[in-house]
């Protein structure tokens, strides 16, 4: 069983017991402790299931590459999925449940996937539910989703809070092991401003678990000693529990801190983003051990040998009392070593390797009397939920068994790869080396910053250096160089000394033994959490998924929460022998920040409810607010919707609104509405090539409606533009449109008409903007008075400035209703005092504030187009019957050319109509219409769309418009419209215009 | 995220700052134009592995359209120029040539 030992756990405090529960057993652990290191303590050796198989799994690993050790951690707002028991600090009150188990951890019936995992091989899931293809909506896929995921997806709202932190700095060394650290301090030596992250709580990595000496100490004490050398540099920062999550372009780094997470009591944020910009990147990230292959490899208990070394160190940890060491290097002996010390059995170490003399490492794990076994490897271990003992082959074998050992650890080595992650993220290439067996970063193919300068250095084991004294040296290189390629000087100091451990060349190991048959490969595994076996990946290749990037896909090899950390290389080395060339011709997948997964709440920051963006609100937006308005975003403005009184639904607001203003008089807060002003020499002549129709010959005090196309001819935008005086205009734009009409404007003045005269400000905030509409419009203003507003001195489409009840205002008389109506312009700091005079005048007028959607349904009955419903990027102004709206004289205007194009002229295309059920109900909005034949997916001929549908109060029926193949020669023909509630919706095709088809009752 | 420099008002910044705005150098084909040239116009874009040149705009700083010149591959940042011109300066395609020997793209190289 696993237990505390009596000695070791450097980064213990046993002082402190804390106490947690998990899957709700109360247990103890030590301050300093992961929740990793104190299930172990309390023999919790199985932790979870595995994804296909629902294996149990056990930890494998110490750090940030563990697949197995995934829990669901807290509860309610603080609830988390697949929280990694490596790398989640403990606390006092920590809750934590196994994950993808059914009903319980010990006894899950999903496990019965395993005894199926033969019928199950890579790309199971594609070949078997193909067919029949109904059953894949109603039958597989909500089973196979009920299936699928490791945690369970959250249920409250985030109680945390996150933010988000901008940092400069001329170097950034990201991992502060000894290689980090001495990395810094070369480069602050210089004056150089540095920024040091560390993803653990603790600095100085992994150098006092391998041992060895620098400057003379121990690496615990050089550890102490330059800690306190960079803590008293001004120019220098750390942060420890900060990840280097990603490399972006330029030297932008994201840097993901976890303040809380290990003490969930202390106030302020849970994480914080670091948006970082560094002028150089040192990555010290260090290396990371990898698996070996061989049967059996997933069962509890069988570890990565530096992991279990780091136990026994940091936490005083023992995984068991008989550990098996099977690799093929040199380092994993120090974990016999380490574990002999520590008064535990090792009974054998397995190398695959025959050395022709003993190693430094060998002689001395002889000498302690460790049995050895060279050419020797594991041919299955025996267990079920934990290691019970492993079946001793030859490696050159195929697996014949030579010898049982009885054992309830098996600590394996594969070799080391470096992380190489951050690295590659913008670029950085890699290059195999073969020595050491992996991909190490190639320094002349570094990633470039803006001047084509490298701007990323690797350092020490990230860097492929794997001996003490090297990894030192090249540390202090890496700092020095960082700070010399930002224009700093470093100090000419020595680099720190160190000896390194004479150590026999590894041996490439990647499928144990190396003959193993397919009974032994179908139960060795390359990826823990996603269940891939050797036998999967052989299998992609002979099935022609030949790309790493396939068969990463086909297998999903790689594609768990850990990213491939572990399993990748060994992975791509037995697609290699499977393809029969040699892993850099296979390659590495694309590695893709973030490094570990971060939390969403992270990326979002602070911008999350009211701040996630800001509101625009009106001058009258507390008026509408405290008289029932049903709120609606539109773009960043909110307008009301409708005024909902007391005992009222939404639609009977709407439907009172919008008679009252038909029938009486209608206030509309039109403030939202775009107010562009176009001013210079050339305005006419610009104006003339952003509409369709001609605004150069708009007399000074009239208006205009003009539709805006962009160069592909498709309508964008419309709205009435008023000339002011000569060389002025004021176009409206629609309530979305006004930045991006703007923007619209200025590039075209700023690329293409730059020696035009003509300049363009946005004051749609200077004003309010109020629609007085309705018979008793006019009678309101009289009220009011200060100017005529007669039909005589202000006809319909002009403008006039003036007064009005004492207010300066612009008067502009334009309808977009069909009724008698003025749009009246204040400036904004009057607009809610001028808004409650009109009340006040419009008290026994029947004087009614409306909302949007009575907005709609008077401009739909009179069959006025709607930017957004009568189009959507891909309708031009022809398709809606606004052919008089289009110049004729006109030589050129952005869109004609694209508009002559034979599609747009083509008379298939649908065209606008109006909608009449038969029975008088409402069209669902969006339902497409449905002609004769099939097309050539069997589907049903589509020969129109409904693009706007409302109930008329005022006609007393559904009214609606849509784009219709030949419509408008299609009066009177009645067409089906099938629901997504079943039902077949008929309608009669008639005049858009319902409503005043003459156009008399604004005129008047 | 890219670092530019706006040509117009001098500031150094951010990709977040500025808005990029497609090919630059295009030449505008109105009515009377022939379907080829029309099409290029619209829908025919440079798709480079090596050098650019893009709009962009620094629609969170002076508002001002500009050109930039830069390496798809290697995302360096030959130069930035005012957007007012028909062609990249004669002194940019200059640089470019001292580091990309050979480079063409488009009508220019």
């Amino acid at each position: 069983m696993s237990t505390r030992l009596a000695t070791g756990g450097r980064l213990l405090n046993k002082a402190r017991a804390v106490a947690f529960n998990f899957n709700k057993t109360a247990m103890k652990g030590f301050e300093g402790d992961t929740l990793a290191l104190a299930l172990l303590a309390n023999d919790q050796m199985l932790i979870g299931r595995s994804f296909k198989y629902h294996r149990p799994r056990g930890l494998v690993a110490s750090g940030a590459e563990e697949p197995n050790g995934l829990v669901n951690m807290g509860q309610g707002g603080k609830f988390e999925p697949n929280q990694r028991v490596t790398t989640t600090e403990l606390f006092d009150g920590l809750t934590a449940e196994s994950q993808n188990h059914w009903p319980s951890l010990e006894f899950d019936v999903g496990a019965v996937n395993a005894k199926l995992s033969r019928f199950m091989p890579a790309g199971f899931y594609y070949k078997m539910f193909i067919h029949p293809r109904p059953l894949w909506k109603h039958v597989y896929e909500p089973i196979i989703r009920a299936a699928a995921g490791l945690g369970k997806a959250p249920k409250d709202l985030d109680a945390d809070t996150y933010e988000h932190f901008y940092a400069f700095c001329d170097v950034l060394v990201i991992g502060a092991g000894v290689a980090g650290l001495q990395a810094a301090k070369s480069a602050a030596s210089s004056g150089a401003k540095v920024l040091l992250l560390e993803q653990n709580a603790h600095l100085g990595g992994r150098a006092p678990v391998d041992g060895g000496q620098i400057n003379d100490q121990s690496a615990d004490e050089f550890i102490t000693t330059i800690t306190a050398e960079l803590a008293a540099m001004e120019n220098v920062t750390i942060r420890t529990r900060t990840m280097g999550s990603g490399v972006y372009d330029h030297g932008y780094v994201l840097g993901y801190e976890r303040l809380t997470d290990h003490a969930p009591d202390l106030a302020g944020p849970r994480h914080r983003l670091w948006r970082i910009r560094a002028g150089h990147i040192v990555t010290a990230t260090g290396a990371i051990e990898r698996p070996l292959s061989f049967a059996g490899n997933d069962i509890p208990g069988v570890m990565l040998a530096g992991a279990v070394r780091d136990y026994a160190v940091n936490y005083g940890v023992s995984i068991g009392d008989r550990t098996v060491v099977v690799t093929n290097n040199d380092d994993a002996y120090r974990t016999a070593i380490t574990l002999k010390h520590a008064g535990l059995d090792v009974p054998v170490i397995l190398d695959a390797r025959v050395l022709a003399t003993d190693s430094a490492l060998v002689a001395q794990a002889k000498a302690l009397g460790i049995r050895v076994l060279m050419g020797h490897a594991i041919s299955s271990v025996q267990g079920g939920k934990r290691v019970t003992g492993v079946s001793v082959c030859s490696q050159a074998g195929e697996g014949s068994v030579l010898e049982e050992i009885t054992c309830d650890v098996v600590a394996m080595s594969g070799g080391w790869s470096p992380v190489v992650h951050l690295w590659s993220h913008c670029g950085g290439k890699l290059t195999w080396d073969d020595a050491q067996a992996h991909f190490r970063p190639d320094p002349s193919r570094a990633p470039t910053g803006d001047k084509g300068q490298a701007f990323v250095t690797c350092a020490g084991s990230a860097n492929g250096e794997m001996g003490l004294a090297e990894i030192m040296a090249d540390a202090d290189a890496a700092g020095k160089a960082a700070a010399t390629a930002m224009g700093f000087k470093p100090k000419t100091q020595q680099a720190p000394s160190a000896v390194t451990v004479a150590e026999a060349a590894m041996m490439p190991v990647w499928l144990m033994p190396q003959g193993a048959g397919y009974k032994l490969r179908s139960k060795t595994w390359l990826d823990y959490q996603n269940d891939v076996k050797v036998s999967d990946v052989q299998l992609a290749a002979q099935e022609g998924f030949e790309s790493v990037e396939h068969a990463k896909r086909y297998t999903t090899l790689g594609m768990a929460t850990d990213q491939g950390k572990l399993s990748n290389i060994n992975g791509l080395a037995i697609l290699s022998d499977a393809l029969n060339q040699p892993i850099p011709q296979t390659g590495t997948t694309t590695f893709r920040p973030p490094y570990t997964p971060i939390s969403m709440g992270s990326v979002g920051g602070e911008a999350r409810g009211h701040v996630f963006q800001p509101v625009r609100r009106t001058p009258m937006y507390d008026w509408h607010d405290e008289n029932g308005a049903d709120w609606e975003p539109v773009g960043q403005w909110r307008r009301p919707y409708a005024y909902v009184r007391d005992g009222e639904t939404v639609h009977d607001a709407v439907m009172r609104e919008t008679k009252n203003t038909r029938e009486a008089l209608g206030i509309l807060d039109a403030s939202t509405l775009g107010k562009l002003i176009v001013k210079g020499a050339d305005a006419g002549k610009f104006l003339d090539m952003l509409y369709t129709n001609m605004m150069s010959t708009l007399k000074v005090g009239k208006c205009r409606y003009g539709l805006m196309c962009n160069e592909n001819g498709f309508l964008s935008d419309d709205g009435v533009v008023a000339r002011i005086d000569d060389d002025t205009f004021l176009c409206h734009t629609t309530t979305g449109g006004a930045e991006t009409i703007h923007g619209h404007m200025e590039e075209w003045l700023q690329t293409e008409w730059w020696d035009w005269d003509v300049y363009v400000a946005n004051v749609t905030e200077q004003y309010a903007q109020v629609a007085v509409v309705g018979p008793n419009a006019r009678t309101a203003l009289e009220r009011l008075g200060g100017m005529d507003v007669s039909a005589e001195s202000l006809g319909f489409m002009e403008w006039a400035d003036g007064t009005l009840g004492g207010f300066d205002v612009r008067v502009y008389r334009i309808s977009f209703s069909g009724e008698l109506s003025y749009e009246i312009a204040v400036p904004a700091s009057q607009g809610q005092a001028f808004w409650d005079a009109l009340m006040a005048v419009g008290a026994d007028l029947g004087a009614m504030p409306y909302g949007t959607e009575c907005l709609h349904i008077l401009r739909a009955e009179k069959g006025f187009i709607m930017i957004g419903d009568e189009t959507d990027g891909t309708v031009i102004p022809q398709d809606l019957g606004l052919g008089w709206a289009i110049s004729k004289k006109k030589e050129d205007y952005l869109g004609k050319r694209a508009q002559e194009r034979e599609h747009m002229a083509s008379s298939e295309r649908w065209k606008l109509v109006g909608l009449e059920t038969v029975d008088g109900s409402t069209l669902p909005d969006g339902a497409y219409a449905v002609g004769e034949g099939t097309n050539a997916n069997g589907q049903r001929n589509m020969i129109g769309r409904v693009t706007s549908s409302y109930h008329s109060p005022n006609l007393n029926k559904g009214i609606a418009m849509g784009l219709v193949l030949h419509g408008p020669d299609r009066m009177g023909e009645v067409i089906t419209f099938p629901g997504t509630d079943g039902k077949n919706y008929e309608a009669k095709i008639v005049s858009p215009i319902f409503y005043d088809p003459e156009g008399e009752k604004p005129n008047v | 995220m890219l670092i530019l420099t706006c040509p117009c008002c001098g500031v150094t910044a951010e990709e977040t700052e500025f808005h990029a705005g497609g090919e630059a150098h295009l030449k505008r084909f109105g009515p009377g134009s022939d379907n080829a040239d029309f099409e290029n116009y619209l829908f025919m874009r440079e798709n480079p592995k090596g050098v650019h040149f893009e709009r962009w705009r620094h629609n969170n700083g002076c508002g001002k359209w500009f050109y930039a010149a830069r390496c798809t591959m290697t995302l360096e940042v030959f130069g930035t120029y005012l957007a007012q011109t028909y062609e990249p300066p004669a002194d940019l395609c200059a640089k470019i040539s001292a580091k990309r020997p050979g480079w063409s793209w488009g009508r220019f190289s």
